[in-house]
């Protein structure tokens, strides 16, 4: 690598005084101390959150309420810190959604141990997992940290839905084979 | 209540008088603290702190949010958290003198302020009587000669914590308290040199300086710091170095020496540190508003005498006061020149502050006391 | 080698050359075109071929291109290529299936031209139109074979707009199956497992096209012992185990080998464990013992790890203890009644506890015997001796005959008061025909997984491993020395065997003997001479035969199963 020699600028008397660089030092803070202050009063005032955040990963539900999780366990192989631990579980035959066969029993996220990669939402077949717009999370214990199933369900909501593929499989049941 | 004042034995006098300067200085460096916190974050854009507030204050409209912006209630948070936490001593360290070091930083701090007149008021006769502690005719010597003490502090609290950090800070501190004493002390030269005209008692003290600021005409109300600009210069600058602020914190110097030598210091003895910092600034803020800014006049060519009669107050105690809060005022814009300057320069390099101290401002003040001691003959012979 | 040395050698396989891919590659003759292309490391893609199974090619996926070198009709003199001067090679013009293609002198295969690709992409369009999208509720997602060919062969889109065909999901076939038809992709793989292997024809295709549907007969159901196996076999997930369905994703499984415990059949296995924890079992193949199949009970045998009988807490005279201070305790029991001491080994322990338990009763003079368990052989791959290591025993010395199912013997000597003191390993002693009277005249000092009556007997109790938590090895009925694995953790509070029986003859003057297993068996290839020359960790995975000989005239219980005949 070639090396530059760079000619030093000789400072003027002026400069070598540092009289004038304070004052202009001194006209820039002021300016900075009058100015009017960016920063957000965070509790009362809330940043706003721009769409494809990545905050907390929750469940979602579809807007017929049934739970979009069919526990495949993609998100746990995924998760890179392994934060996510799931129980799968089997539909009872006689529940509304028998049809989807298959449901966590339970399904935990560590948020102690969660990167917020979105890489769980990202391999979800079934669209139900999202990281929302909840980014703080606090709790006393290590315990308040692990989101059970519940908790992910209360944070995700209801997402809408453009496939309903579970409604169509079981609409194609009803209706039979036509022949 | 004035008259029982003075019938009170001296000493009970004196006890008095110490009690009401611990009783204002404390507080004022602990809301210095806070001024100080408040001008960073205003220079960086920030609100800082915000959020304390007791709840009697909240209930009290309009001026309990105003006093929690401005964060007051932080000042007796910290305060209080100064007192009660744990006052840890290190193991390795030399007790007697770690313990010693803030409180010889405490001694001159508070000594020095008894000296500098803060106000005046007039006498039946008109004339202008300073209000000190202790009015001596030495004013400037006393002041100049107690305060260098506090260089011990920083000596001894950086040796007795027996860490480099410290012990370097305190090394850089004696060194550099050095350098700046001398210019300092040849800035004022000129000035008492023009004070001390023949035919008249020789004095050391303020009230005379102030006075000379306060006469008629255009040099006799003009303050010193347009007449002699040089000097005042040379003193505000060695003011910075003397009193340990930025550009030339170099004994703190956090970014190489940690916390220079209060780095083992916590709790109150640290608080004490900060407080005999931050009384040193009100000091020399001070004397430099005796000095070069016309003390408790209120305006270059207005003197107090002449507010007075434009307002027609004639109780000595509101001239007092008055007098006051012009002189207080003065201090606090200085203070917060001090704060300004020290969000806006950044630290100078050690072997940067020797060059100044030694390679400019010495030979500067040299020329600048020849030069006023050339002029002053002439103009007076 | 000397014990396979002594094997009569194998006979030479009338090797043939075939040319795949360009590539000339000696194989048997009549190997099936899959078959060769693997030895070379083609790979053809399959559903319906199973190398255990009969060739039926009806999944049309193994398609491949084949063709003979040219010969004059009349004179039967090879056709010159006058391009490469090699003999010309007439390619059958469309391509056929692999698993039902044998291997001939000359025959040329071509697996990687466009037509079979074309051909395969085909297949697997056609395969998946009807297929369901459940991979993220299937079992089989993982292990699937569709999934697999489908990153290889798929198009990654549908063109398939229509409805498909509507099948029955979650159907029982029987107590341990379920079927989804929805999945199946018509391989008969099952049907031709239940006629063929199981003898148990249950399975069949009704309707037609694209509406066929496995099923059982009428008034039939899946109900044999080796049911499971068409679960393994089925390249989709049609065929889940009710018991694995939904338990676990296959990719977090750990996978051991090991043996089948259940008879001395000693099917070799894999067993599945996540973090201590074991899934399923599967069969794991070997050609010469169990090929790729396995009983239904012998993968539930799992269960025992966890159970809640399992024995946890190391005991002596009734209070919790450490291992030294029962070893301790052990000791001076047998110490006190020297020469009244019987040991009781175990026809379930490993060859290498066995090896100890001999040292034991040697070190004690003590007579030494384990208990046989007999049931009734299916003629498959269950036997009719239920011990997994009967001539474990017999290798090492321990015992000399075929064992008996009561310990008689034992019996007279406690009632006449020669014994006093018994050590009983993994045996219990109410089940070998001892009565509670019995067993409260003498010390019991026991070492077992489970609590059993003699536990609550026993003075000294210490709790060992189950075969899933240690490593060893069994020895079959065909005499073959076979490894297994640990796969889990042992629970706390359970020692090793090994460690608990070395422990216990070092604390009665046996002197220092390994317990670390490959220190244990250079030992053993000192002491035992059927085990010479053999260490633990050049034993290969299927298992290494050794010199049934010596022991050739024993009246063996064993019937007929898949892979042994019993001596006439």
């Amino acid at each position: 690598m070639a090396v530059i020699q760079v000619e030093r600028k000789p400072l003027t008397f002026a400069e070598r005084t540092y009289v004038p660089q304070i004052i202009a030092g001194l006209v820039t803070t002021w300016k900075h101390l009058v100015r009017r202050k960016d920063t957000l009063q965070y509790p009362e005032q809330r940043p706003a959150i721009p769409p494809g955040y990545r905050g907390v990963p929750t469940l979602v539900r579809d807007p017929n309420g049934r739970e979009k999780c069919v526990s495949c366990q993609l998100c746990e192989f995924v998760c890179p810190p392994k934060a996510i631990r799931i129980t799968p579980g089997e539909i009872p035959l006689d529940a509304p959604h028998a049809h989807v066969e298959r449901a966590p029993q339970a399904f935990d996220i560590d948020m102690l141990r969660c990167i917020y990669c979105g890489m769980c939402q990202e391999v979800c077949p079934e669209e139900a997992i999202f990281l929302q717009q909840q980014y703080s999370m606090s709790g006393y214990t290590r315990e308040e940290f692990v989101n059970n199933k519940a908790r992910l369900y209360e944070l995700g909501g209801t997402l809408p839905d453009q496939h309903f593929k579970w409604d169509k499989k079981k609409s194609a049941e009803e209706r039979g084979n036509e022949h | 209540m004035i008259d029982f004042y003075l019938h009170l034995h001296p000493l009970v006098q004196g006890t008095l008088k110490g009690l009401a300067v611990i009783c204002v200085i404390f507080p004022i460096a602990g809301v210095c603290s806070m001024a100080e916190r408040k001008v960073s974050a205003w220079i960086q854009g920030r609100p800082g702190p915000n959020r304390a507030i007791v709840p009697w204050a909240a209930w009290i409209p309009f001026i309990g949010p105003f006093l929690q912006k401005l964060g007051v209630f932080h000042v007796m948070a910290d305060g209080g958290k100064m007192l009660f936490k744990e006052d840890s001593l290190p193991g390795h360290v030399n007790k007697f003198y770690f313990v010693l070091a803030p409180i010889i930083a405490m001694m001159p701090a508070l000594t020095t302020v008894t000296a500098v007149p803060f106000g005046a008021y007039l006498d039946e006769a008109g004339r202008v009587v300073p209000i000190a502690l202790a009015n001596v005719d030495i004013g400037l010597i006393a002041v100049f000669a107690v305060a260098s003490l506090g260089v011990y502090s920083v000596i001894l609290a950086g040796w007795a914590s027996n860490s480099k950090y410290p012990f370097l800070g305190g090394v850089r501190a004696s060194a550099q308290l050095i350098s700046y004493e001398l210019s300092m002390t040849l800035s004022v030269i000129p000035l008492f040199l023009w004070v001390n005209e023949p035919g008249r008692e020789g004095t050391m003290g303020f009230a005379r300086v102030v006075e000379l600021q306060s006469n008629p005409g255009f040099w006799g109300g003009a303050w010193f710091v347009f007449v002699m600009p040089i000097s005042a210069f040379i003193f505000m600058t060695a003011l910075f170095a003397e009193t340990n602020r930025q550009p030339f914190d170099m004994p703190e110097s956090e970014a190489d020496l940690v916390g220079g030598f209060h780095t083992e210091y916590g709790a109150f003895k640290w608080g004490l540190f900060f407080v005999a910092e931050y009384s040193h600034m009100l000091i020399g803020s001070g004397v430099f508003t005796l000095l070069f800014l016309g003390g408790w006049n209120p305006l270059p060519w207005i003197p107090l005498a002449t507010l007075v009669d434009w307002l027609g107050v004639t109780s000595p105690i509101l001239v007092g006061l008055l007098s006051i809060v012009i002189f207080v005022t003065k201090v606090l814009a200085l203070i917060f020149f001090f704060m300004w300057i020290r969000w806006t320069v950044p630290r100078f390099r050690y072997d940067q502050v020797m060059e100044i101290g030694w390679k400019k401002l010495l030979p500067l003040s040299l020329l600048n006391l020849v030069a006023y001691a050339i002029g002053i003959a002439v103009i007076q012979s | 080698m000397n014990v396979v040395e002594s094997m009569p050698p194998p006979p030479k396989p009338d090797l043939i050359t075939v040319n795949i891919d360009g590539r000339d590659v000696a194989v048997p003759k009549g190997t099936n075109a899959i078959e060769a292309a693997r030895l070379v490391g083609v790979d053809v893609p399959f559903y319906c071929y199973h190398p255990k199974l009969s060739v039926v090619g009806n999944c049309r996926m193994c398609l491949i291109e084949i063709g003979m070198p040219a010969v004059d009709p009349a004179t039967k003199a090879p056709i010159m290529d006058p391009a490469t001067g090699k003999q010309r090679i007439n390619w059958i013009p469309r391509p056929q299936i692999g698993c039902a293609t044998n291997a001939s002198p000359g025959l040329h295969i071509r697996t990687n031209t466009p037509q079979i690709k074309d051909c395969r992409e085909g297949v697997m369009e056609f395969l998946l139109i009807n297929h369901p999208l459940d991979c993220p509720i299937c079992d089989q997602a993982g292990e699937c074979k569709l999934q697999e060919q489908a990153t290889g062969y798929g198009r990654g889109y549908s063109r398939f707009i229509e409805q498909k065909v509507v099948k029955p999901k979650r159907t029982q076939l029987g107590p341990r199956v379920t079927l989804d038809d929805e999945r199946c992709i018509l391989c008969s793989r099952c049907i031709r497992f239940c006629k063929e292997i199981a003898r148990d024809d249950v399975l069949g295709f009704i309707d037609r096209g694209s509406y066929s549907t496995l099923t059982c007969y009428p008034g039939k159901k899946l109900t044999n012992n080796y049911s499971l196996n068409t679960v393994d076999i089925c390249p989709v997930g049609a065929l889940t185990s009710t018991d694995f369905r939904f338990k676990m994703r296959v990719w977090f499984l750990k996978q051991t080998n090991s043996i089948d415990t259940e008879s001395s059949v000693g099917a070799n296995t894999v067993v599945w464990s996540r973090e201590g924890i074991i899934y399923r079992i599967t069969p794991r193949r070997n050609d010469e013992v169990n090929d790729t199949w396995m009983s239904d009970s012998g993968r539930e045998l799992y269960k025992q790890v966890r159970s809640s009988d399992r024995l946890t807490a190391i005991r002596v005279n009734g209070i919790d203890s450490s291992l030294d201070v029962a070893v301790q305790a052990a000791a001076e029991l047998i110490r006190a009644s020297a020469g009244a001491v019987a040991v009781v080994g175990s026809g379930r322990s490993s060859v290498e506890e066995q090896f100890l338990t001999h040292k034991l009763a040697k070190l004690l003079q003590a007579p030494a015997g384990i208990v046989s368990r007999v049931g009734e052989g299916d003629g498959i791959l269950i036997s009719a001796d239920r011990n997994p290591n009967v001539r474990g025993a017999l290798v090492t010395g321990l015992i000399q005959g075929l064992p008996q199912p009561k310990l008689e013997r034992l019996a007279a000597g406690i009632d006449a008061g020669t014994i006093r003191t018994v050590v009983a390993i993994n045996e219990d002693l109410v089940a070998a025909g001892l009565t509670p009277a019995q067993l409260a005249k003498v010390a019991i000092v026991y070492l077992g997984t489970h609590v059993q009556p003699t536990t609550a007997a026993a003075r000294v109790v210490i709790p060992t491993l189950t075969v899933f938590e240690k490593s060893g090895t069994f020895v079959n009925q065909q005499f073959r020395l076979q490894k297994f694995a640990k796969a889990v953790p042992g629970p706390a509070g359970a020692s090793d065997d090994l460690v608990a029986l070395s422990r216990l003859l070092a604390a009665l003057g046996g002197g220092a003997i390994p317990s670390e297993i490959n220190a244990l068996w250079s030992l053993m290839a000192e002491e035992v001479p059927a085990l010479k020359t053999i260490a633990f960790g050049r034993v290969p995975a299927t298992g290494l035969q050794l010199d049934p000989a010596p022991w050739a005239g024993l009246p063996y219980v064993e019937g007929e199963t898949l892979h042994y005949k019993p001596a006439p």
